[in-house]
């Protein structure tokens, strides 16, 4: 639906995107994974339009592209939630979506039906007449949703939409994510919460200092690991780590006060020679826990940065 | 797709969120009509009372002539005559209890009368004044010499013994050696003084004539050469100065463009709340985002300016007593320029809180300038002249001569023009200076 092709950005001498290429598919949610400062807003504001890239071309596929003549049909096609709370604070939330409607040249009765249905989708149909500035955080979240898709574009640019949003809101964000997805929307969804994107993005672009370090699925880039499990032992003592990565399927472990963490390739057949290894050295497992491998884990072994230290 | 709904939309909602907040309401209407109506009541004309100005006379001569003057200057209804001692009169002009002393030296009469024609020994008439209140002593000042000289040539002319004697010393000084006056003009003097002799003469032997002008006032000496009628130049004969007018200008002036740095303001804090950047992800033009705002901003300024104006009408009495349309056209062009004022703010401002700061201030140093809390013809010669270089001058002269001065619509050509010189002058400075990039 949407590509973005070999996108560089500079301010000053200073390279802030550096060979982005993207590429948005209907009924998709396409992830935009890093810390912050990796890149990601200036990613969003280009393939919005509000940015020229200095470099690389932006077009749907069927040609209307973010630069020239094109931009304001480009335009059309756009809906931005961006990372602040971009309302008219002291406008009813159903004015708030008419203007944004006729800022994309909707007006009259689907003016009217466009709102009715932003406001469904997003769960507020019953507080149109109500201001912003009585909402909740979640609840103005959610009509900066609604305001971005008043105008039923094909792309959804999302950017941190979640950022201080309490877990309940969070998760009726999702849901409205989930159906924007249902209805055959392009969305791209940035985020420095890998939870997040695991939970809700079908590809994921991990960026860091600018540049795309991984274009995968959740499953491809965890295959990337060369560990898919970690096991955690709570010995409650201090241990010598170095016989146990010699174990045939331990990829590396080490021990912090007093929990050994394991990474294994598989846990089913390597759990068990890591307990026996525990038993042979008389240490006794007061606890024990295993998890997957995760983004955080794919981060750190693409960049050698924690993803969330940097956030 | 055409732009205008969206144009129409985003200048609906500016204007919307302006009328809807009470606070911008209180701040730019109820504010300048309490400001204006206090200002034009202390300056109207019902409350600018002829001058009553206290002052103590110190008579050191006491002859008939310095009681004359004495009772000259008490019977003046603009001045508060009080006898007093020379250190009294001193006391009472340094505590400020008065605004001068006037001391009558000792011979003063004597003096006084023989120096009228001679160039020496002349009296001397101490004035001592309170330097705060310079123009109440040069009242004071004035009316001396006014009933000081009346009071010498009534006698003069009165035609008794004081009188002979003030005509024998005149010929006397004109018989002197040292007298430097042509030949001609002496003979000519003297045959002055002969018919003042004959005046005398018939007032002695008349003394019933000389009582009946004096009750006419014409005490038969020499008396102001006119009589003065004063005629307030407003919009009709029969129309009365309206202190308010002027107030009401200068305060909407002034509140207003309040409104314009309120506007640029906000456009800042868009910017910082995101807001900016949502709009200019919509598909819309520069032209549409900017001239939008400079619409709404224009269509606010000159709500604001017709609903403090009809206030002014309706409660304060002022009328355009001048071009209704002329009225119309300043108080457009100077909405203009509010709006086009707030862009400027908006380009140039950085955070809103600093923007905020120094565009009040700026703002102020115009409206001071600009004759909106005194009338800009006090100012000194060289401050009139740099006034017309801020726009606010021309909008405040312009709406005095649309209402109480009462011109035609050629005295709002020039106003006008020079305003939407500000505006165009104020919209290029924030296109070229305006930072459309996030």
């Amino acid at each position: 639906m949407l590509t973005a092709q070999s996108l560089n950005k500079s301010y000053a001498a200073r390279q802030v995107v550096a060979d982005i290429s993207l590429h948005l598919e209907p009924g998709k949610i396409l992830g935009l994974l890093g810390p912050n400062g990796a890149g990601k807003s200036t990613t969003v504001s280009m393939v919005c339009g509000l940015v020229p890239p200095d470099s690389g071309r932006i077009a749907f596929d069927d040609g209307v592209a973010s630069d020239g003549r094109d931009s304001n049909a480009y335009k059309r096609r756009i809906g931005l939630v961006p990372q602040d709370i971009a309302l008219y604070e002291d406008l009813p939330a159903g004015r708030n979506l008419e203007l944004f409607g006729a800022l994309y040249g909707i007006s009259g009765k689907h003016l009217a039906v466009r709102v009715a249905d932003a406001l469904d989708l997003v769960g507020l149909s019953d507080r149109v007449n109500d201001k912003p500035s009585t909402f909740s955080g979640g609840m103005k979240r959610r009509l900066n949703i609604a305001c971005a898709l008043v105008h039923d574009p094909d792309v959804l640019l999302f950017d941190e939409p979640t950022v201080g949003v309490d877990p309940q809101s969070r998760n009726a964000i999702f849901d409205n994510l989930e159906a924007l997805r249902a209805r055959g929307k392009a969305l791209l969804y940035t985020t420095h919460y890998m939870e997040e994107a695991e939970r809700l993005c079908d590809r994921i672009v991990v960026m860091d200092h600018g540049r795309m370090v991984a274009d995968d699925t959740l499953s491809g880039l965890l295959a990337r690991l060369p560990h898919a499990e970690v096991l955690e032992l709570d010995v409650g003592q201090t241990v010598d780590c170095t016989g146990l990565t010699a174990l045939p399927g331990v990829v590396e472990a080490h021990e912090a006060q007093g929990v050994i963490h394991v990474r294994l390739k598989n846990m089913g057949g390597d759990a068990a020679r890591v307990l026996d290894w525990c038993q042979q050295k008389a240490l006794t497992v007061r606890r024990l826990n295993s998890t997957r491998a995760n983004l955080e884990d794919v981060f750190l072994a693409l960049s050698g940065r924690q993803l969330r230290d940097q956030a | 797709m055409s732009a205008f709904p969206a144009f129409q939309a985003l200048m609906r909602t500016d204007i919307t969120l302006y009328f809807s907040s009470r606070r911008a309401l209180v701040m730019n209407v109820v504010a300048p009509i309490a400001i204006a109506a206090f200002f034009g009541y202390v300056f109207s004309p019902q409350q600018q009372k002829a001058p009553h100005v206290a002052v103590a006379v110190v008579d050191l001569d006491g002859s008939a002539l310095s009681k004359s003057v004495v009772a000259a200057l008490s019977a003046d209804a603009s001045l508060d005559v009080r006898v007093a001692s020379a250190s009294e009169a001193n006391t009472l002009v340094t505590n400020g209890k008065i605004s001068a002393a006037i001391i009558l030296p000792e011979k003063f009469g004597a003096m006084a009368s023989s120096a009228l024609f001679a160039a020496h020994d002349k009296p001397s008439i101490t004035l001592i004044e309170d330097p705060s209140k310079a123009m109440e002593v040069s009242l004071v000042q004035g009316l001396l010499m006014q009933h000081a000289m009346q009071t010498v040539t009534s006698v003069a002319f009165s035609g008794g013994g004081m009188s002979t004697e003030m005509v024998s010393g005149w010929r006397r000084d004109l018989a002197a050696p040292d007298n430097t006056l042509p030949v001609e003009s002496r003979s000519a003097l003297a045959g002055l003084f002969d018919s003042l002799e004959k005046v005398q003469s018939q007032r002695a032997k008349q003394p019933a004539t000389a009582a009946a002008a004096a009750t006419t006032g014409n005490s038969g000496g020499m008396s102001q050469p006119f009589v003065l009628k004063k005629k307030s130049m407003t919009g009709g004969s029969e129309k009365q100065y309206n202190g308010y007018a002027h107030s009401f200008a200068g305060m909407s002036v002034q509140f207003i463009l309040f409104m314009g740095v309120d506007l640029g303001v906000a456009l800042l804090l868009a910017r910082r709340l995101g807001l900016w950047k949502r709009l200019r992800a919509a598909p819309l033009s520069r032209a549409t985002l900017l001239g939008s705002r400079m619409a709404s901003g224009t269509i606010i300024a000159a709500t604001l300016l017709a609903l403090i104006f009809a206030a002014a009408i309706a409660f304060f009495g002022v009328r355009i007593y001048g071009s209704v349309p002329g009225f119309v056209a300043i108080g457009l062009a100077f909405s203009v320029m509010t709006a086009t004022f707030g862009l400027f703010i908006a380009a140039v401002g950085k955070t809103p809180e600093a923007t905020r700061g120094l565009a009040i201030l700026a703002t102020l140093i115009m409206v001071m300038l600009g004759g909106a809390w005194v009338p800009s013809f006090i100012f000194p010669q060289w401050l009139q002249t740099v006034s017309l270089a801020v726009p606010t001058r021309w909008a405040v002269d312009g709406f005095d001569a649309m209402t109480w001065r009462g011109l035609g619509f050629e005295a709002a050509i020039a106003p006008t023009a020079v305003l939407l010189g500000f505006a165009a002058l104020f919209a290029l400075l924030a296109l070229w200076r305006f930072d459309w990039d996030e």
